[in-house]
């Protein structure tokens, strides 16, 4: 009797294309799924997977290493092979094979899209020098050494998530002088909504961050380059007409999806590579896309595809796809349910945290305290709850580690809530 | 097996309470208790422990 087929190749490539958290996960997670073929990880940047939040907290606060940084990759990972500093430059995915910058190319049975998101940049013209992003240990070490040098004016352009850490760990590094410069008319109100906006530019306010909101920017003016240029930014000229002096301004306008190295393969790469619900992407069996450059529909909602830039997307996307791609690269129907996260989210700014649980920007148009006093005495904690149809779709905790804990208390309920329909 | 949790690191998130709730839980003011010789048969809820902690703060030594 001839035995039976193994159910999974062992012999085989998966090829995971980008080497942050997403890609590490997706390694650790073709290997628990039984996935026994190779593993090849390929990324731009020089290092082993990091940790990326501290880069805007700790790391520009000088509290942490890179060596603190540094995933610590699974053993049975261990039989990975790194490629670093050599990115992917383009793909022929019905070929499956993978051109690198490097010149060399690379076969794939299985591709993993796990290439993230780089900063936005503001297109106007002038300076360079001065001017900062906060994606890479790189970004933040160059930031650091800026921000510490004695009197200097700094201005962030952008009240997101990343600004916002930024102007705080800039304010408690002792810079006297931080602007935060946004069109809108409140910081974060993106994914908070208006009142939790407004609570939370009254804590950055009472601790020294300065604010210009409803403004945009038109240009930066500068000083002397080598050729005699305007090298060296010295302001930024806001669109109401204001000049901000500034020795450092920080760029945080939000991301792009690095995902040019997949034109030309007929996918939907609108604002990052479009998957189904098991994260398929292309509608190809052998193609997968985990962590902030997937743009995938979550079953617990409205089944509208969204990229997800929260610190958990990475890990809970890999788990899923890595299950995905080992059944069907073994030839097996994938009979999971639809991916359906409970997103979660935090930042910690100045003193107090964010803590997220649910989809609180579906509900921003029906936002109700849920305990504390958003308008009370200084410090005190609020937590928000966000609806959408009456039902509870996330909750937002404003202050210490009670009001992280009370905002917890509601993740059961969010997590038995029925799907949202469109 | 044996889990160590770095104390410097941990900043009381409580994603490992979600991931393992046989294994970490957090006292009355919010801070992190876990116990550091669970059962093998528990590997799979602490890895996934392990993976969701912001701050990377657990370690599967055994």
């Amino acid at each position: 009797m001839p035995a039976a087929p193994s159910p999974v190749p062992v012999t085989g490539r998966v090829v995971v294309a980008g080497a942050s958290m997403g890609g590490l996960r997706a390694a650790e997670q073709l290997r628990a799924a039984g996935w026994t073929g190779a593993i090849t990880v390929v990324g731009d940047e020089p290092h082993m997977p990091y940790n990326r939040p501290p880069l805007s907290k700790e790391v520009l606060a000088g509290k942490a290493s890179f060596d603190s940084l540094a995933f610590t990759p699974k053993a049975a990972a261990a039989d990975v092979e790194w490629r670093l500093g050599s990115p992917v430059a383009a793909a022929r995915l019905a070929e499956r094979t993978l051109d690198l910058a490097d010149g060399s190319t690379l076969a794939f049975d299985g591709l993993v899209v796990a290439t993230g998101m780089r900063p936005r940049r503001l297109g106007c013209p002038g300076p360079t020098e001065g001017r900062h992003t906060v994606r890479t240990l790189a970004d933040a070490q160059a930031l650091r050494d800026a921000l510490t040098r004695p009197g200097v004016r700094v201005v962030v352009i952008g009240a997101g998530f990343i600004g916002c850490e930024v102007a705080a760990t800039a304010v408690g590094l002792g810079v006297r002088e931080v602007t935060v410069v946004d069109p809108l008319p409140l910081p974060m109100v993106g994914p908070l909504g208006e009142a939790p906006a407004r609570a939370l530019l009254r804590r950055h306010e009472e601790r020294g961050v300065r604010f210009a909101l409803g403004t945009g920017v038109a240009g930066f003016e500068g000083v002397g380059g080598a050729e005699g240029g305007e090298d060296r930014v010295t302001g930024v000229v806001l669109s109401d007409g204001r000049v901000l002096p500034a020795d450092v301004v920080v760029e945080s306008v939000g991301s792009v999806a690095n995902t040019e190295w997949l034109d030309g393969n007929r996918l939907d790469l609108t604002d990052g590579a479009l998957t189904d619900e098991q994260l398929r992407v292309g509608g190809l069996p052998y193609v997968v896309a985990v962590g902030d450059v997937a743009r995938f529909p979550n079953a617990r909602y409205d089944g509208v595809p969204r990229r997800v830039e929260h610190w958990s997307i990475p890990t809970d996307t890999a788990k899923h796809a890595a299950k995905v791609l080992t059944a069907q690269l073994a030839g097996f129907e994938v009979c999971l349910p639809a991916f359906a996260p409970l997103p979660t989210f935090w930042s910690d700014q100045h003193d107090f945290r964010l803590q997220s649980f649910g989809a609180p920007a579906l509900g921003k148009g029906d936002v109700r305290v849920l305990d504390g006093d958003p308008d009370g005495d200084r410090d005190g904690d609020v937590l928000f709850g966000y609806h959408r149809g009456g039902h509870l779709v996330g909750v937002v905790a404003l202050g210490g580690q009670a009001a992280a804990m009370g905002a917890a208390k509601y993740r059961a309920q969010l997590l038995k809530q029925p799907a949202l329909t469109a | 097996m044996k889990v160590v949790v770095d104390m410097n690191k941990c900043q009381d998130h409580g994603q490992c309470v979600f991931a393992s709730p046989d294994v970490f839980s957090m006292d009355d003011e919010g801070r992190l208790l876990y116990v550091s010789d669970p059962d093998e048969s528990l590997r799979d809820e602490v890895e996934e422990a392990a993976d969701v902690c912001p701050l990377q703060a657990i370690r599967i030594e055994a």
